[in-house]
């Protein structure tokens, strides 16, 4: 015998369900009265630093056909590379700015969209810097644990290059799954669950 | 978001978190939970330690929460009224995998009604909407990880999976950490409850005592008299490594 080391264990995931927007988003499904607005709806306000970007969503499975019942949120730092969390040492974040947005996808067109800012560069463990980059969240009926994934940029070639994450992606034909294209000021990110287009998902 | 008052006295932690321990999680692809087969990624995840992108997370201030977000029975109930069913209070304590206290955490929570019933446009049970029952709560832990809610104990509904699949009562909840590598979404079910291990969900767990850990017990030294049951159930968040062990600072 020895000592314990006198761990927990984590709580199991259970799906979020079909109904994950009653408990997140409750004015989304008509549930109207409860909270004054739903948390993560709005990320930016007119005195937000950065670039005003909008990011538009899917989350698409197996048969080609996107989720109309999942939900998706989204982690980032502000325009300097600082995130509004009390663990942030480096800095204060801009007050203007959430950093985390939460979005149903829309029941019949399974798009969801984030009014945000672009994120400026956030430094890896050895200080290099990493490219600008959501964090993405993604729950639904039929997913068992949350996944992890993340967004880059398509017009942030450069940075992407040299990102210390996307550089373990051992299989380069996949790291276009994780860059969203530009149109406009709208960037455009498809979430694939399974195939060939297979987003990478993070054990992060 | 930035004024987590509760945090206030204490120095925030920035270590890397524990790895996941993926045996006490369902597996992606769960073919008896039939959605899952075409929503499971396939492919090998990508494992990192953590980054600040992930050791960083939103906190939510208690100026966020109204009067009645932890209480069901009344959040929807017109003035006077009060939801239909068995009247219960569920508390615990929300910790992370060292055993510590888990202060200023934002949890979530959403069921069904008395009867079974969701307030939801794609539910399609024959049960009845409770005009007083919205479904939804929420509540932020206090300086030592405790949390406690009032609701009704909700109804097992049929589902469209197995021909006859009917989910165990259950209560849906989401909790943030400190870290956004810490978010979580699960559910608790009801001790004495048969229907939860005949529930294809709850067999994607793949381990016995991770499932155990998800049934609230009966803490009849917690009911109020002539009032409510009351259900203890206690939380777990990964664990995060210590920063002092380390000899750089994040960033530099
Ligand atoms: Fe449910």
């Amino acid at each position: 015998m020895v000592q314990s080391l006198d761990r927990l264990k984590e709580t199991a995931s259970q799906t979020a369900g079909p109904y994950v927007h009653i408990g997140l988003t409750p004015n989304f499904c008509d549930i109207p009265g409860v909270y004054p607005v739903d948390l993560g709806d709005t990320m930016v306000n007119d005195k937000t630093k950065g670039e005003r970007i909008k990011v538009k969503m899917r989350v698409i499975d197996g048969a080609d056909t996107p989720l109309k019942d999942a939900l998706i949120e989204i982690w980032q730092a502000d325009a300097d590379g600082l995130h509004n969390s009390p663990s942030e040492m480096r800095g204060a974040a801009d007050p203007n700015f959430t950093g985390w947005g939460r979005k149903p996808t829309d029941m019949t067109t399974g798009e969801c969209v984030f009014d945000t800012i672009k994120p400026g560069r956030v430094p890896f463990k050895d200080g290099r810097k990493m490219a600008p980059h959501l964090t993405v969240w993604i729950v639904a009926r039929g997913i068992n644990i949350g996944l992890h994934t993340r967004m880059y940029f398509s017009d942030e070639e450069k940075a992407n290059d040299e990102d210390p994450v996307l550089a373990r992606v051992e299989h380069r034909v996949r790291v276009p799954t994780l860059i969203a294209q530009r149109d406009g000021d709208t960037y455009i990110f498809d979430i694939h669950l399974q195939g060939e287009k297979e987003t990478v998902f993070f054990d992060i | 978001m930035t004024e987590a008052k509760s945090l206030s006295n204490r120095r925030p932690e920035t270590g890397a978190f524990f790895q996941r321990d993926r045996t006490m999680h369902p597996p992606a692809f769960t073919p008896s939970y039939k959605t899952s087969v075409l929503r499971s990624p396939q492919k090998a995840l990508l494992s990192l330690d953590s980054t600040l992108s992930e050791i960083t997370g939103p906190v939510f201030g208690h100026n966020i929460l109204g009067e009645l977000d932890n209480d069901m029975i009344h959040n929807f109930a017109k003035p006077g009224e009060s939801a239909i069913g068995e009247r219960i209070i569920v508390y615990g304590r929300l910790l992370d995998e060292r055993g510590k206290g888990v202060p200023g955490a934002l949890i979530e929570f959403w069921q069904a009604n008395a009867g079974g019933r969701y307030r939801h446009k794609k539910e399609g049970y024959i049960a009845a909407l409770d005009p007083n029952f919205g479904g939804c709560g929420r509540v932020i832990t206090d300086e030592d990880g405790n949390y406690w809610i009032r609701t009704i104990k909700p109804g097992p509904y049929p589902w469209p999976n197995g021909p006859n699949d009917w989910r165990p009562a259950h209560i849906h909840f989401s909790i943030f950490g400190h870290g956004f590598a810490q978010r979580l979404i699960s559910q608790l079910y009801f001790e004495g409850d048969p229907m939860i291990w005949k529930c294809p969900i709850v067999r994607t767990i793949p381990d016995r005592s991770a499932v155990e850990r998800l049934v609230a017990a009966l803490d009849m030294e917690a009911t109020i008299p002539m009032d409510s049951r009351a259900y203890k159930f206690d939380m777990v968040l990964r664990g995060r490594r210590s920063s002092m062990f380390e000899n750089r600072m994040e960033g530099n």
